[in-house]
């Protein structure tokens, strides 16, 4: 049995109010709001976050790690291999990146699948991420949202089995982007809507459907991408689908549509609820479709201890527009006049990937102080040489001391920062990010996440910051 | 230890104003410094054997300072130590003196750090990190941040809330303020009030902008030479009795075992300072101290490192005023970093000119009573991982 084995799912812990856009415009809200990831993310580190809960809760190792994305960091460098590495991966893992289309994360699925079916693969794991923008005023700009998704599709300790499997592709320009543009272009939207993806999608469900022989009556969930709330609903009026029993909500009102992290979204939140022997419609649009039968196993109950995405929905913090303009770094700012930092060579980034990527310092083995950043002489007995690797991104912690720098270098001011003692013991001064001013206190519990720490030297630069653990 | 005591003395000194030099340059500035420092000792500048430049940013190697002074064909050096380089200049002249290296060397620390349109150091070259090969991924804190960590934890380690904490730092703001103003040499030498201290915008809480030194040029000189050759310069030399530096095992907050609430190499420095002065009541025994105040916090914990006040109790001496001009132990007599700024390699020598001027009873309105021992004392780096330097002088030979 070929399926999904595991999932991990990361919503910013941002969001920005339709009514704040509309507001900034003077344009007619849609209501609802949509998820922000913060300056100190993008597709890739959302997915890096997506990928570390789906291992943390997977039962199976992992042998691939397949990225999907419309706004991979990188125009030509895998972003995979820096997951990879951020997540601990051996390096015999096979990493892919999917990008350029909507349907991204479903082309990578059914990679994933035919690896794992054709005995080359294992288990891999599908991060699907994104984090598209819409220009001012554009109806994109409310209706986007940012978020990430991982799903393992393996073959042993399978939640959902993928029973079948059925992709068309269809060729009309609805949604670009050009090299250069950071916003999202589109054509009049009745024809794309009608044409493209009323048409596309009427077609690959109706066939899979047919193919496996299944009435919509037959189907528990019947979850599927929608551009946008009206067509979504449309879609399920034409292919006899009932709303409220039947249909997975995409989540537009609550994070947004979010690219190619969107479907896989929903499949989540269809699994959050599901139980087993449910038989689930899952379908993808983007350059054509894809879709794909489930069907729910006894190993579902093992994943209902974990939180679901409706309960994660609950936490969130209100921005203003302002506050996104300057995230997605779309006002200039004024440079501070202070010594420039160095850029970053490549060759220490390469030489110390572990502690930088990963966040591995070392234990010493005569004394047993952990300590980071790797040490050759222990800071404890002034042993040489004599430690284990030791994984600090994994460790909790709390907060030893900490300041607001008003005069950070960062793009938003005041920077939280503070020294973390990791339980186990290690010492390590850092970012707070995620923390509201005012709740930071001697004492607070942190944990690490993997974040964009600068793009100096013509480079998307990672590292690892405390977040309070919520 | 107690190698050099009363080996060495300090027979001229020069300083120049500090301040916003717009007009001046580094070369000016070692210039002007070298001879107000030769003309106080009586020497010329051909007398000088052997040179010591210290400065961080504001030149690079031994022809900064021989280029500018023509010195020729001696023996020069360059050093630097942070913070601590003004006192390392001193620490490399004394210690080839004592050595019998040569009989007259220069100290020169010098720095302008307003002709870079910078407003502050960043302290990614502060602790030490080299400036290339890096993975630009360390963290970028501001100088106030890094001893903010320092007030946050001292404030929670003794119990003080953060408006007892910040207005006994206050009071440190004033009265270096009160000391500055009697300075015609400070950049700022205007008086505070607790409540502008208090009152002022937060730069890294709990430090507001007036909790921080200022940003200035500035140079300071000395001339040393052996101790039973200074008569010969002058009737009232300064005799080194320690010269000290401690220097922390590492440039990260590595260690849980750091309390963030004092400043250990401060500690190590003093230790090994007043053995090898043979001070054992440094408290009644020093007459006066211009110590590292960057920042208000700083200088509250040295009173507490250096053993001056009792841990987590520097509040009652803060409080009785044992630590201003009338006081038990006046500390920053001069105004300290808080009224000169920190041009960083001009700073300990700038705190060594005080002492000279105090020991020799010169120091005009600022003056403390029979003056015998003096201390000078700089952190380099970080409170977790620094390099403390400390310098103690008298006014007498061979009494202790």
């Amino acid at each position: 049995m070929v399926g999904i084995t595991s999932f991990g799912v990361h919503i910013p812990a941002y969001r920005l109010g339709r009514d704040e856009i509309s507001r900034a415009w003077g344009t007619r809200s849609i209501g609802g709001q949509r998820a922000v990831a913060k300056y100190d993310e993008d597709s890739l580190t959302m997915a890096v976050a997506a990928t570390l809960g789906c291992l943390n809760r997977g039962q199976q190792p992992v042998d691939g790690l397949f990225f999907a994305s419309t706004t991979s960091p990188y125009k030509e460098k895998q972003a995979a291999t820096i997951m990879a590495a951020a997540a601990d991966l051996p390096r015999e893992t096979r990493t892919v990146d999917f990008t350029d289309s909507l349907r991204a994360a479903t082309i990578a699925m059914n990679s994933a699948l035919d690896a794992v079916k054709g005995g080359s693969a294992e288990n891999i794991i599908v991060a699907a991420s994104d984090c598209r923008m819409g220009a001012g005023k554009s109806k994109f700009e409310p209706l986007f949202g940012e978020g990430a998704v991982a799903l393992a599709i393996g073959n042993a300790n399978v939640i959902a089995s993928i029973e079948g499997s059925h992709s068309v592709f269809s060729e009309l320009l609805d949604m670009w982007r050009l090299e250069g543009n950071s916003f999202t272009q589109s054509w009049e939207e009745r024809f794309i809507i009608n044409e493209g993806y009323m048409n596309t999608m009427q077609r690959v469900i109706s066939e899979i459907m047919e193919k496996h022989k299944i009435t919509p009556k037959g189907l528990s969930k019947v979850v599927y991408y929608g551009p946008d709330t009206r067509s979504h609903t449309s879609l399920a009026r034409r292919l006899g689908f009932n709303l409220q029993t039947q249909v997975q909500d995409p989540l537009f009102d609550s994070i947004g549509n979010t690219g190619t992290a969107a479907l896989p979204m929903m499949v989540v939140a269809a699994l959050d609820e599901a139980k087993a022997g449910d038989l689930i419609l899952v379908a993808n649009y983007g350059d054509g479709g894809d879709a794909f039968i489930l069907k729910v196993t006894e190993n579902i109950e093992k994943f209902r201890g974990n939180q679901k995405i409706k309960e994660r929905l609950e936490k969130k913090i209100h921005i203003n527009y302002e506050k996104y303009l300057n995230w997605r770094e779309l006002v200039p700012l004024q440079e501070l006049s202070r010594p420039e930092s160095p850029t970053p060579s490549i060759t220490c980034l390469w030489r110390e990937s572990k502690s930088v990527l990963t966040l591995y310092g070392k234990k010493c083995k005569k004394c047993g102080t952990a300590q980071y950043p790797p040490q050759r002489v222990c800071i404890k007995c002034q042993t040489k040489d004599d430690f284990e690797d030791y994984k600090f991104s994994d460790k909790k912690g709390h907060i030893f001391t900490y300041t607001l720098d008003y005069l950070t270098p960062s793009r938003e001011s005041p920077a939280v920062v503070g020294v973390v003692d990791f339980e186990g013991g290690g010492r390590m001064m850092c970012e707070v990010t995620e923390c509201e001013t005012s709740k930071i206190k001697i004492g607070m519990p942190v944990e690490m996440c993997f974040r964009k720490v600068g793009r100096k030297g013509g480079i998307h630069n990672y590292f690892w910051k405390a977040k309070p653990i919520s | 230890m107690g190698m050099m005591k009363d080996k060495v003395a300090i027979v001229g000194m020069g300083c120049t104003k500090f301040g916003e030099l717009w007009d001046k340059s580094v070369d000016d500035l070692i210039a002007e410094a070298t001879f107000e420092a030769c003309e106080d000792a009586g020497v010329e500048l051909k007398d000088i054997e052997a040179a010591w430049l210290g400065t961080v940013f504001s030149g690079h190697t031994a022809l900064s300072l021989s280029s500018p002074l023509k010195l020729q064909y001696i023996p020069v050096t360059r050093v630097e130590n942070m913070c601590a380089t003004g006192t390392e200049a001193l620490r490399a002249a004394a210690y080839a003196v004592a050595a019998g290296a040569c009989n007259i060397a220069l100290a020169v620390g010098v720095e302008k750090l307003k002709d870079t349109g910078w407003t502050g150091v960043q302290p990614s070259n502060v602790v030490g990190r080299t400036t290339m090969g890096t993975t630009g991924t360390e963290l970028e804190l501001s100088p106030p941040a890094l001893f903010a960590q320092l007030a946050m934890r001292y404030f929670h380690q003794y119990d003080l809330s953060t408006e007892q904490g910040k207005t006994l730092l206050a009071e440190i703001a004033v009265k270096n303020h009160h000391n500055g103003s009697l300075n015609p040499k400070a950049h700022y030498q205007n008086e505070l009030t607790i409540e502008q201290v208090l009152k002022a915008p937060i730069v890294a809480p709990p430090l507001g902008v007036l909790d921080c030194c200022g940003v200035s040029d500035g140079a300071a000189v000395a001339i040393v030479t052996r101790a039973d050759m200074a008569k010969n310069f002058r009737d009232d030399p300064i005799y080194i009795k320690s010269l000290a530096i401690s220097v922390g095992p590492s440039r990260d907050p590595i260690s849980q075992d750091y309390d963030f609430a004092h400043v250990e190499e401060n500690a190590r420095a003093s230790k090994l300072a007043y053995a090898e002065a043979g001070i054992t009541d440094p408290l009644s025994e020093l007459s006066m101290a211009e110590v590292h105040d960057c920042f208000t916090i700083h200088e509250m914990a040295v009173y507490e490192d250096l053993g001056w006040s009792k841990k987590g109790r520097a509040k009652d001496d803060i409080e009785a005023g044992t630590f201003t001009l009338k006081g038990e132990l006046p500390v920053n007599t001069d105004g300290g970093l808080k009224c000169f700024g920190h041009p960083l390699g001009a700073s300990g020598l700038r705190m060594q000119y005080e002492v000279y001027k105090q020991l020799q009873e010169k120091a005009g309105p600022r003056q403390v009573r029979n003056p015998r021992l003096g201390l000078t004392h700089n952190l380099g780096g970080a409170v977790w991982g620094g390099i403390a330097c400390i310098c103690i002088t008298g006014n007498e030979l061979n009494k202790r």
